[in-house]
């Protein structure tokens, strides 16, 4: 029998059904790795459920850093019989597949290429735990027990983890050292320990932590002074306004409990939209989080917003569409939406973070480019980002950085003017004009107003006023170019043969297929765009090389789309490749449609 | 919103409030509405109220959906700041504009097409919300920038220009906003300033959820024989049920009211209302009651006027999200941002 030998790169893959408290279990395992000293890279594949529907973990284990999904599994912990011949299947040869052996397994989920660890599970926590809804929950400990054991992870680690889990309840300490013993002995008795897969100890992420998207967002709203919110619950965008609402409980309540904040539930979209825009009208720094269902329904006020020029923050975590779609599956297919959000000539600011680091610095600094240039701004994440954990780089904070509220006139400017303050004048040649906040002073009021205006912010139904007015916002947008985040270049390639684009998740997948193929012989560039409007940096990377490949999370390749019709670029001097079935995108995947694209070309 | 600039006529004779402004200081552009639209009339009532309140116009947020009724802001106070937003949204907007700065006087108009139709979701959330505002529903039972089509407040029977009668159930702007928990809720008509001045005053002190619902009939589409809110069917089909009078904060009681005659509350701020009865038997603080009312008086094609309910305990929003006194707003982004060492140690509890 062939047995998978690795030590410190492979990836375990958990197959539970929702509902039954295996992702706290599949977790510990996971932060067990992290506590060894080495990169993982966790994915949660999950159903748009509370309970019954299959659900998978998948944790990459890679020393050589490499933590996107890399496709295919080593060890399978198949705890769903719904999935099993499915989990059986996908395992790869020589993998080691963990079941629970209280039942005799099905004919036809043998297979003779594959190591069965055959563990009890159901017959142990029947035996040793007396509570029924404990005793489920203790399921899942019982094959991190055995996991222990295959992997040679002493069990300390894991009673580690139990205190830190639950800190304050001792009384669940004793059922979790349980099951784990239970299971790590059974193991150990029974099949050659360790297995050919191995966990070594190393120091590869000494100061390191393990972060999702979302969390970073919600905190970078925080470090960005923000105080009003208004949302709607949508997954898979929830977890940010759960961020922002743990840390100002945290940060900004007074000691007379006064909350220097106001998170407001609102009945739909629409009105966490209308929050945002009149919160941000009087001078708060306010933000929704939502996805792509939200973002057509708020299409309404962000186009308010781009005409009358108010400053809102949106965190757009994007999962597959169109419509409902699969919820709880991961794409990066609003990208056109975004970009031109709502009717008429519209077009917004978009950042897109690539890591939770970046999630936490493009936070604070969508919240100044929208005051700065009064406007919507998106950050484009997604599902992936947003709920999945990743090993970064410690956030940083400089102490002397500045927050930017733009072009705000107050009380004594205002006070001291010689001219008549007039809203959308364009005083310093750049298109982006003064405002007021309300109440601030009399000569400071205006008629904020969706209406055709003219500069002074009247009602007019000029044409030539109109256009005067449209125009100065599109100069505004072309400032704006210049202070977005450039894009990040890899150049492995000085003669500019092949030059791949990505933006967000994207990057990391792609980083080892380039790596990948560099072994084999072929060197790429790479680019990840973090910004729209793009600037120059773009197009000379466009134009310079011979073939340029554009990977999109979406069917009709929008990122592609965008780029030809925002650079003027020829269509057919763009290749794309989309992978766009829900899941994060494969290294495996890449290496094998950028061989084919490549190979293509030069043919 | 059309805006024609109104001249500027200096009357050295005009009467001066507490700020030493004029009436002319609470105007604002001239209407562009239909002449005889009762619309301008409720403008009026607001310029008025304002005025004699001594109210700040800068420190007024007017807001507005979209219709006829919410081209008005651009007719008051013009040194105001004023959003006019979209339609059937005025609500969201003003709920954040509300949770940004607390201590600014939010003055909505809407229409029933904004409020009942394309904007009951809004109006019901924002009630539920207790957001501290004056909503005034300007209530004509039609669409009159698009030439007269029947809105959600249109009743049973009542006939369009052309002659056809509405079939559907109407909703009641103020039956509705009883059971949503509105704090205080008025109704009113246009063509009865004297009623409508007290109303808008109290509602503007009223800290909590104010709605005023006041039948103002469009004269160019809904003001025929067979209209339920035409001038003359309203005259004549109006029950009012009590009359508030206003006295602000500090101010005395000049009036001698009759034992038993009158009730009076007094409102947070010190202000006081003089309600008397015109229907004994009415109790504005008895919400079931006033439902009853409502629909008592509607079965026999009446509609009732006056303060319909009044919930003394004024109670809003920033109450239930335990907000401080002061403005969200005025809060240095310095003093909101954690700093340095804060994500240090979280750095560290992720580690």
């Amino acid at each position: 029998m062939k047995q998978i030998e690795a030590t410190n790169e492979f990836v375990i893959r958990f197959a539970n059904i929702n509902g039954t408290g295996s992702a706290s279990a599949n977790g510990m395992l996971a932060k067990s790795f992290f506590k060894l000293g080495l990169p993982i890279g966790p994915k949660n594949i999950f159903p748009s459920n509370i309970q019954g529907l299959p659900t998978w973990y998948e944790v990459r284990v890679s020393e050589a850093g490499y933590t996107g999904r890399r496709g295919g599994s080593d060890v399978t912990v198949a705890m769903n019989p719904q999935t099993f011949k499915q989990d059986v299947e996908h395992l790869h040869p020589g993998g080691y597949l963990v079941y629970d052996s209280t039942k005799r397994l099905n004919e036809d989920h043998k297979r003779n290429d594959i190591n069965y660890i055959g563990v009890p599970i159901s017959e142990m926590a029947r035996d040793h735990f007396l509570n029924a809804k404990s005793r489920e929950m203790l399921k899942n400990v019982i094959y991190v027990g055995a996991l222990a054991a295959l992997f040679d992870i002493e069990l300390e680690v894991f009673y580690g983890l139990v205190r830190e889990q639950f800190p304050t309840k001792p009384k669940l300490h004793d059922g979790n050292f349980k099951a784990l013993d239970l299971g790590y002995n059974y193991t150990k008795e029974h099949y050659p320990c360790p297995c050919g897969i191995k966990v070594s100890k190393r120091e590869l992420v000494t100061s390191k932590i393990i972060l999702n998207g979302n969390e970073a967002l919600g905190l970078g709203a925080v470090y960005a002074g923000a105080t009003v919110v208004g949302w709607y619950p949508l997954t898979p965008s929830t977890s940010v306004i759960e961020s922002f609402s743990k840390y100002c409980n945290k940060f900004r309540k007074s000691k007379d409990g006064a909350q220097h904040y106001a998170i407001i539930q609102a009945e739909d979209e629409i009105a966490a939209a209308g929050m945002v825009v009149g919160a941000s009208w009087n001078g708060a720094r306010a933000f929704t989080a939502t996805s792509g269902p939200g973002i057509s329904l708020m299409s309404e006020f962000i186009g308010y917003a781009y005409y009358a020029e108010i400053p809102m923050v949106l965190f757009n975590i994007q999962r597959c569409g169109p419509s409902t779609g699969m919820p709880t599956r991961t794409q990066q297919s609003d990208l056109l939406l975004c970009a031109y959000a709502s009717h008429g000539d519209t077009k917004h600011i978009m950042l897109f973070p690539s890591s939770v680091k970046e999630c936490f610095e493009f936070s604070v600094r969508a919240f100044d480019l929208a005051d700065r240039y009064q406007t919507p701004v998106f950050v484009m994440s997604d599902l992936e980002l947003g709920m999945n954990d990743y090993v970064s780089a410690p956030l940083q904070w400089d102490e002397s950085y500045q927050h930017d509220r733009g072009k705000v006139l107050n009380h004594e400017t205002l006070d001291s003017m010689k001219d008549k303050f007039y809203r959308y004048l364009d005083i310093d040649d750049d298109g982006v004009p003064y405002r007021t906040y309300p109440g601030i002073h009399p000569s400071g009021a205006y008629f904020t107003r969706g209406s055709g205006h003219d500069k002074f912010g009247r009602y007019t139904e000029d044409g030539g006023l109109y256009q005067e007015n449209m125009e100065r916002i599109s100069k505004k947008f072309h400032t704006a170019i210049n202070h977005l985040p450039k894009p990040r270049k890899i150049i492995r390639d000085d003669s500019f043969g092949v030059g791949i684009v990505s933006i967000g998740t994207t990057s990391e997948p792609l980083h080892e297929a380039a790596e990948i193929l560099k072994t084999r012989g072929v060197q790429v560039n790479e680019m990840l765009i973090v910004s729209f409007p793009f600037g120059d940096e773009v197009r000379e990377f466009c134009e310079n090389h011979q073939q340029v490949i554009v990977i999109d999370q979406n069917r009709d390749a929008q990122l592609k789309t965008l780029l030809v019709n925002e650079l003027g670029l020829n269509p057919e001097s763009l290749d794309s490749i989309c992978s766009y079935d829900g899941n994060p995108v494969m290294a495996s995947f890449l290496v094998e449609s950028l061989s084919k694209k490549i190979k293509e070309n030069a043919l | 919103m059309s805006y024609i600039p109104k001249p500027k006529v200096s009357h050295p004779g005009l009467a001066k409030n507490k700020l030493g402004l004029t009436i002319r200081d609470y105007e604002g552009g001239l209407s562009t509405l239909c002449a005889g639209c009762g619309h301008d009339s409720i403008t009026a009532a607001i310029i008025k109220s304002c005025f004699e309140l001594s109210i700040e116009p800068h420190r007024v947020g007017k807001m507005s959906g979209i219709g006829c009724s919410s081209k008005t802001p651009g007719y008051f106070l013009s040194s105001a700041h004023g959003f006019n937003s979209v339609h059937g949204r005025m609500p969201s907007v003003t709920t954040g504009a509300n949770a940004a700065n607390r201590n600014l006087t939010y003055l909505a108009v809407s229409g029933d097409g904004d409020t009942a139709s394309i904007g009951i979701g809004q109006f019901a959330h924002v009630i539920r919300r207790k957001l501290n505002m004056l909503y005034i529903v300007e209530n004509n039972g039609c669409y009159g920038l698009t030439k007269g089509q029947f809105s959600a407040t249109a009743d049973v029977g009542s006939k369009s220009k052309r002659g056809v009668a509405n079939e559907m159930d109407p909703i009641d702007p103020a039956a509705f906003a009883l059971q949503m928990g509105a704090g205080f809720v008025a109704r009113s008509f246009s063509g009865d300033k004297d009623q409508l001045v007290p109303l808008i005053k109290a509602g503007l002190n009223y800290n909590g959820f104010a709605l005023i619902d006041v039948i103002s009939p469009c004269v160019t589409f809904n003001n025929h024989e067979g209209s339920t809110k035409s001038y003359a069917h309203v005259r004549s089909h109006e029950a009012e049920v009590n009359v508030v009078d206003f006295i602000p904060a500090r101010n005395e009681i000049a009036v001698d009211y009759a034992k038993g005659d009158a009730t009076q509350v007094t409102l947070h701020d010190g202000s006081t209302m003089m309600l008397r009865k015109l229907d004994q038997n009415y109790d504005p603080e008895n919400r079931l009651e006033a439902l009853k009312q409502i629909q008592t008086h509607q079965m026999k094609n009446e509609v009732i006027t006056g303060l319909l309910f009044l919930d003394p305990k004024e109670s809003e929003m920033h109450d239930m999200i335990s907000t401080p006194k002061k403005s969200l707003r005025e809060f240095e982004l310095a003093e909101l941002c954690p700093g340095k060492e804060a994500l240090e140690a979280l750095n560290k509890s992720w580690g």
